[in-house]
């Protein structure tokens, strides 16, 4: 293809944003619309999975040992577990420091604890297990109930359960959500090409008169799809950012207790991924909504 | 071919820029729109279709501008077999051909040396060429001073002046006119077939399907005429028949 004919291609495309107003319009704000919703879904279900993530972090499993068991020993389960695929992170906590800790959250600045002359928990040394998934938390506990050594598992099997279908429901509702939000996207969008494009059908029939190609037809509307979907997606990027921000901030000053409960995901977090899915689904609806509405004309 | 028939054709297939060879074209099950049509247009001739509404003249244009395939028979243009033509090669084959519609078809919201260039676009035709091109085409229609003019701002004639020289520019072997003179006063309906003759003395083919009786019988040109989907007549120099 000569290098006059892409930028004459081009031109069109561009210049037919322009002749089409109205339809442009139409098209964009139907672009926008959409990927504002799918912005919003997203925004909000990754906050949620956000939040469920960390309070996953926090639920660990705490493995006990028989009295008589060796340091070594201790090490080697340490050792073991680590290089298990569903153990985020292990910490040791010996004999001493669980006292302390106990002393720490029940007796505070009192001197209960000071009647105690040995310590009362010399047989609590434990490890605390991090997971990187709390649906596989039975699986880890029959793992660890059969090791040699160890004395007792605790856990929390209703946590990890309530945290493993909170995540499982979310999982569902995006995709649901999503597919939902795509059908009516392209529903939508399909009618307002079909419409912009009818009108230009004689358009259409004349160039493939005179010899014109699919290629040569096509690309001005492709182009003119694609730079649509492209303003289409930004706008809704522009709205979202600016909406997320201030949700934040508002949240943040009238209701201070929700934002100690509840971490936000930050802004710019969201929107690195948020921006090219955006952008890639607006230039990627214009693309296939021109290129398949003008593909019915062409057969002339 | 059917009915009265004057031409004797009988030579070699390279002499011809149009032949159909028994070509009927249904569209649905009942009467066909062509029925057995053989005829054959040499290069350089000029020639009139013409008939009643049925008569299955706009299915010919269709079939030769390979818009429609024919239901059976065979039909070459310019050498080219249509029947067994792939689907992207039908752009190089129209163009080779000019054609002009009784509605003008003109792009609307682009002007008379736009419309004339796009022609010249479609083919990759440099700039340079374009620039030089069209003004000496728009000269030929006698529009040579109106190439700013967007289409509504033209007289019929006019618009379809622009039509030719849009048909024209890539100097086609073959011009295929639909009704050219439909939309026209008597006026402007001679001085486009003038043209259309003009450029036919310069080595063009030229068929044009009409309705217009005092040009076909003034003109003296090859004259087909069909009814209900055959010919019924092809005769040098031949005059409109009625069909009653």
């Amino acid at each position: 293809m000569r290098i006059n004919t892409l930028f004459y291609c081009l031109g069109q495309g561009i210049r037919n944003i322009f002749k089409n107003k109205w339809f442009t319009l139409a098209s964009i704000a139907t672009i926008s619309a959409c990927l504002f919703l799918f912005g919003l879904f997203y925004s909000i279900l990754q906050n949620f999975q956000y939040m469920v993530k960390t309070a996953q972090e926090g639920v660990s499993v705490t493995v006990f040992f028989d009295e008589d068991i060796s340091e070594a020993r201790v090490e080697e389960i340490g050792e073991m577990l680590k290089r298990r695929v569903e153990v985020r992170d292990i910490q040791y906590v010996s004999a001493d420091e669980t006292w302390e800790n106990f002393k720490e959250e029940y007796f505070g600045d009192t001197d209960y604890a000071e009647g105690f002359t040995e310590n009362p928990l010399a047989d609590c040394a434990h490890y605390d297990i991090y997971m990187n998934d709390v649906s596989m938390q039975s699986t880890l506990v029959t793992y660890l109930e059969a090791l040699d050594g160890v004395s007792r598992v605790n856990r929390s099997a209703v946590t990890a359960q309530m945290l493993s279908g909170v995540n499982s429901i979310i999982g569902y509702v995006s995709i649901a959500i999503i597919v939902i939000l795509f059908a009516v996207s392209i529903f939508l969008i399909s009618n307002t090409v079909t419409i912009g494009i009818s009108v230009r059908k004689e358009e259409i029939q004349i160039m493939k008169y005179i010899g014109a190609t699919d290629f040569f037809v096509r690309a001005p509307f492709v182009i003119e799809g694609m730079i649509i979907g492209f303003i289409g997606s930004l706008l809704p990027l522009a709205a979202i950012y600016l909406l997320y921000n201030q949700a934040m901030l508002y949240v943040a000053e009238r209701f201070p207790y929700l934002s100690q409960l509840m971490q936000f995901l930050d802004v710019n977090v969201i929107f690195q991924t948020l921006i090219p899915v955006c952008i890639g689904l607006g230039v990627g609806i214009g693309f296939l909504g021109s290129f398949t509405t003008v593909r019915k004309h062409l057969r002339v | 071919m059917r009915g009265t028939t004057k031409r004797r054709v009988g030579s070699t297939k390279d002499e011809y820029a149009i032949r159909l060879e028994n070509v009927c074209k249904a569209y649905t099950v009942g009467i066909p729109a062509l029925d057995d049509v053989s005829l054959h247009v040499k290069k350089g001739e000029f020639v009139f279709i013409v008939g009643d509404s049925g008569s299955g003249k706009s299915t010919l244009i269709k079939l030769l501008l390979r818009e429609l395939v024919p239901t059976s028979g065979k039909i070459y243009v310019n050498g080219m077999d249509l029947v067994r033509m792939k689907r992207h090669n039908i752009p190089k084959f129209r163009r080779r051909l000019g054609v002009v519609f009784q509605d003008f078809r003109l792009l609307k919201d682009r002007n008379v040396y736009e419309n004339v260039a796009f022609a010249q676009r479609i083919i990759q035709m440099p700039n340079r060429e374009i620039r030089k091109n069209v003004p000496a085409i728009l000269s030929v229609v006698g529009l040579a001073g109106k190439y700013k003019a967007k289409p509504k701002q033209l007289s019929g004639g006019e618009q379809q002046r622009v039509a030719l020289a849009r048909a024209l520019i890539n100097k086609p072997d073959l011009l295929l006119c639909d009704e050219p003179t439909g939309n026209l006063d008597p006026k402007n309906s001679w001085d486009i077939m003038n043209l259309l003759d003009k450029i036919n003395s310069n080595g063009t083919t030229v068929l044009v399907v009409t309705h217009n009786r005092e040009i076909v019988n003034a003109m003296q040109k090859r004259v087909i005429t069909m009814k209900k989907g055959i010919v019924v007549s092809d005769e040098e120099e031949g005059e409109y028949i009625d069909e009653d």
